[in-house]
């Protein structure tokens, strides 16, 4: 039995439906990422679990026991919050033991286990200060001991690293690994922010509008996105869809003219079949003229990354990204020719935007 | 919009009840029972009072001396409001320009704010005396030319020059406020569009000013009905010949010197409703003018 | 300022100095008056310079008035009405802000009113209520017929009444009444961040201890700033004690003294006006709040200021 489990669960404000039957299991020692643009549900969903939004429907169920009527306290979570929520007037240490204070722990024990968990954050210096008078970073590491300290059956975390700043996030997602590794504890981490979510997760949940698009390991995620929404959303630079149909002959006709024959495709050419054809930057090289299935483009512009550089050129009116290695100046209007790497496309249909898989 | 709430439990109503329990016990009831004896009159044998319907309403409106009370009223509320918010904001503008010494100025200009009416009364009973205040000397050159305690519109001058005194500081507070919350970059933006310091203040500061202007107008204009008590006490009692006799003062002495409370009660009604009146009148046509950032 | 404007800063130092000579002027006469003898002060123009005399004006003044009791009187009134303001104002906000149940917009306006009306209108009422504080409920039993009921039922009559004139209870309590302080706090409170709220749920903290924990300790500028604005208002009040307090002797207020202090034909008898002792009489009432006041001037104009708004 899953550690958490959330059945057919829905959210209603007022008149307005936000969420409607999300289904999802979370297994013990897991550390799941829910990965969705603004508005998408996720902190929503986040909340639901913590209990500080209430279920208009379904229910939630943590370690077997449904959790729906139960105050917060009750349901052995503790979250991060993305603004640190710490107390102002009460220092780090206090701060940090303030739930064993509410819990009735004796003083002396408090002390201890204070002085531990300070410890395993590196703030055993800053007991004594206010959260004013801490870094953004330091911050974050108060409130993640505060959750720490508590020894729940859930770590939630919302947004925790949105308001650090580039560097920093990278050293506190290192961090958050480490200590998962330490302590292995259930974790849901909610985030709008890919790297964040394909570095730590173990499993990872793609929402939008109040729907999972897909559930599944990153990598996975990645190679095998179930819908064009989640081709979208994941990878940097986005992927490169095309949009089009199937032509009598069953070639794939899109933008203005272009035509494309690609083996890939072979099992699903039915005529008029209205499809999505993606293709990702770094499964689009540059190549000769005479290459087998080279596709003449025209550079639009070229985006310098410093290891390589992205071409942005033009075939038939469509937009398409191509990542590259070559060196030497490509100016607009230079005509060039691309390769798509072999089983690199992926489909999806222009109708409900699934995946159509090609074999 | 604020989503982060306790359930409701009987704690929250327990919290709330003193409150409810005090402003029933001392303001709702009271006010009830002001309409009571507004449309009653005690038996004056006791036992109980009647029903006079409007009776007292009619006796109370159709009394010359209570409509001649109504107008000192007004004359005052009107007087002192003018007075004490034009003097408040010419001080708050030019102490905003911070100039040396303006700190200094903030405090001098602030504290008179925590002197008691009766003692501002009081002050300036001596201030405008005739036989020993500062205007003493007009006496000695010509007898009798400056005496409030006789002449009737100089009663009312004292009444309104000590009523308009208290007042400036509370306004001034507020304006000072007002405009030192108005974001510096405003002011630069101005200057540099080419706005010297006059203009901007007739062009930025001021209509900036009118949210703290209609505020402080409601404000004072009823204060100047209900704080004017001890005021007109200490320095007039309400003289000569009730030409100070201001609506809340009259009250308090048909109330309480004259114990006529039914006269009193319909008195106290009409001037909650003037209050309101009043209030409501300025909320709906003079906030319309009203620039809020 | 941004530019360099000569006249327009000599004219400003000229203006506010006019300015402060003006609204100063009235007590600096005051003051000087009671620093003289009572020749001095009854002879015409007026004295702009001080005397010696402040010290034996003072001291007659405050034998004449029995100020020292009184000044008690007034200190213990003053600190009532802060404690229960401030308290009653913090615990009402609270409720009124972190839950939520129905009608609680109602119960709102319900303690919104009572700003529109200040003490001074209705006074007439306000003096029955007090005493006996206990006539609305005894009206309430009599009305729905529950005090009949039980004098059928067990012949005990009942009978409420608790007298509040002449007590510091019938002082304070009416003072209190008013919703001044709760706007104050529900305005500071709304200013809470959701979060701060959500972490105390999620560390295990009921409302109670929320208040205690968090909220309290986060108000403490505005306590300060309610404290001293009511501190002055209660110092300060004149109309209430003068018809709630008749035992002077034991009850009496300050400020409520100085209308003995008026020279006038009742208290010289007919003789020389004793304008310096009306004037020493006046200063020492004022001199509290405006320690306070000059003292307090960040939180008192900050409480002002959120007060009214």
């Amino acid at each position: 039995m899953a550690e958490i489990e959330i059945r057919k669960v829905g959210k209603t404000y007022g008149k307005t439906p936000v969420m409607q039957g999300v289904d999802l299991a979370i297994e013990k020692g897991e550390f799941v990422v829910i990965l969705g643009p603004s508005g998408c549900g996720k902190s929503t969903l986040l909340r639901m679990i913590a209990g500080l939004e209430a279920i208009t429907s379904g229910e939630i169920a943590i370690a077997g026991k449904v959790v729906n009527e139960l105050e917060p306290r009750e349901r052995g979570c503790a979250m991060v919050f993305q603004n640190y929520a710490l107390y102002p007037h009460m220092t780090v240490g206090e701060n940090i033991g303030y739930a064993l204070k509410v819990a009735g722990v004796p003083r002396a024990e408090r002390a201890e286990r204070v002085a531990a968990t300070a410890r395993t954050v590196g703030l055993s210096d800053f007991l004594d200060r206010k959260p004013g008078q801490l870094s953004g970073g330091q911050r974050q590491r108060v409130a993640m001991a505060r959750a720490i300290i508590r020894q729940p059956r859930v770590f939630l975390f919302d947004e925790p690293l949105s308001n650090l700043d580039a560097k920093l996030r990278v050293a506190m997602r290192s961090e958050i690994r480490k200590l998962h590794k330490q302590f292995g504890v259930t974790s849901i981490f909610v985030t709008h922010d890919q790297t964040e979510a394909m570095t730590l997760a173990d499993k990872l949940i793609i929402m939008n509008a109040g729907v999972i698009e897909q559930v599944g390991r990153p990598v996975d995620v990645y190679n095998h996105p179930a819908s064009r929404f989640v081709a979208d959303f994941i990878g940097s630079p986005a992927m490169n869809l095309l949009e089009g149909e199937f032509d009598a002959e069953g070639h794939f006709v899109f933008g203005q003219g272009g035509r494309m024959q690609v083996a890939q495709l072979n099992g699903m050419r039915k005529p008029g079949l209205k499809v999505v054809v993606g293709v990702r930057p770094e499964s689009v090289r540059r190549t000769h003229a005479n290459t087998a299935g080279a596709i003449p483009a025209t550079v639009d512009f070229v985006e310098e990354l410093g290891a390589n550089r992205l071409i942005h050129a033009e075939i038939h009116g469509s937009r398409i990204v191509a990542l590259d290695t070559s060196i030497g100046d490509l100016p607009t209007g230079t005509p060039v020719h691309l390769a798509l790497a072999d089983n690199a496309l992926h489909v999806f249909s222009m109708e409900d935007g699934k995946r159509i898989d090609t074999h | 919009m604020r989503r982060a709430y306790f359930k409701f439990s009987w704690v929250a109503a327990a919290l709330l009840a003193p409150q409810l329990l005090i402003i029933f016990v001392f303001f709702y009831w009271p006010s009830a029972q002001a309409l009571y004896w507004a449309f009653t009159l005690e038996q004056p044998w006791g036992g109980g009072n009647t029903w006079v319907g409007f009776d007292n309403f009619a006796k109370t409106l159709s009394d010359p001396y209570y409509w001649s009370s109504v107008q000192v009223s007004i004359v005052y509320a009107l007087a002192t409001t003018a007075l004490a918010m034009v003097m408040a904001m010419t001080l708050a503008v030019f102490v905003d320009r911070q100039l040396a010494g303006y700190k200094a100025y903030r405090v001098a200009l602030i504290w008179p704010y925590a002197i008691a009416a009766p003692a501002v009364g009081l002050a300036f009973r001596f201030v405008f005396n005739p036989n020993a205040g500062i205007l003493s000397y007009l006496n000695v050159v010509m007898p009798g030319l400056w005496d409030p305690t006789q002449i009737a519109w100089q009663s009312v001058f004292t009444i309104v020059i000590a009523g308009a005194w208290k007042h400036v500081a509370y306004s001034f507070i507020f304006f000072l406020a007002a405009l030192q919350s108005i974001p510096r970059s405003l002011i630069e933006a101005a200057a540099i569009d080419g706005a010297r310091p006059l203009r901007r203040m007739f062009d930025l500061q001021l209509p900036l000013l009118t949210p703290t202007i209609f505020f402080l107008l409601v404000i004072n204009i009823t204060d100047s009905f209900t704080d004017s008590f001890g005021i007109v006490d200490t320095l007039t009692g309400g003289g000569p010949f009730r030409a100070t006799d201001l609506m809340v003062y009259k009250i308090y002495s048909d109330g309480f010197r004259g114990f006529d409370y039914s006269g009193a009660a319909a008195q106290s009604i009409v001037l909650m409703l003037l209050v309101m009146a009043l209030t409501f009148v300025q909320f709906r046509y003079v906030e319309k003018r009203v620039h809020y950032t | 300022m941004i530019e360099r404007t000569p006249i327009l800063n000599i004219s400003t130092h000229v203006i506010l100095a006019v300015g402060l000579l003006l609204i100063l002027f009235p007590i600096w006469i005051a003051f000087v008056a009671a620093t003289h003898d009572l020749t001095a002060v009854n002879t015409a123009p007026v004295e702009l310079w001080p005397g010696d005399q402040l010290w034996a004006n003072l001291t007659a003044a405050w034998e004449l008035s029995d100020f020292g009791p009184k000044f008690i009187n007034t200190l213990i009134v003053a600190v009532g009405v802060v404690i229960g303001k401030v308290t009653l104002a913090c615990i009402t906000a609270f409720s009124l802000v972190f839950f939520n149940y129905r009608g609680r917009m109602l119960v709102f306006w319900i303690i919104f009113i009572t700003l529109m009306l200040p003490l001074e209108v209705r006074i007439v009422p306000t003096y029955a209520v007090a005493a006996n504080a206990l006539s609305p409920f005894q009206v309430i039993l009599d009305v729905t017929g529950i005090s009949w009921l039980v004098a059928t039922l067990s012949g005990i009559q009942i009978s409420l009444e608790w007298n509040l004139l002449n007590s510091y209870t019938g002082l304070i309590l009416p003072l209190v009444a008013t919703a001044t302080g709760t706007f104050l706090y529900r305005q500071f409170f709304l200013t809470i961040p959701d979060e701060l709220v959500e972490a105390a749920q999620m560390d295990g903290a009921g409302p109670l201890r929320f208040l205690w924990d968090t909220l309290i300790p986060l108000s403490k500028t505005n306590i300060a700033a309610l404290a001293t604005i009511m501190f002055v208002y209660a110092w300060n009040q004149y109309l209430w004690p003068l018809l709630v307090i008749t035992d002077r002797a034991n009850y009496g207020m300050v400020v409520v003294q100085l209308s003995d202090l008026v020279p006038d034909a009742l208290t010289t008898g007919g003789g020389t006006p004793t304008w310096h002792y009306a004037m020493a009489g006046t200063l020492a009432v004022m001199l509290p709040p405006i320690i306070i006041v000059i003292f307090m001037q960040r939180w008192f104009v900050r409480g002002l200021i959120n007060t009214d708004k």
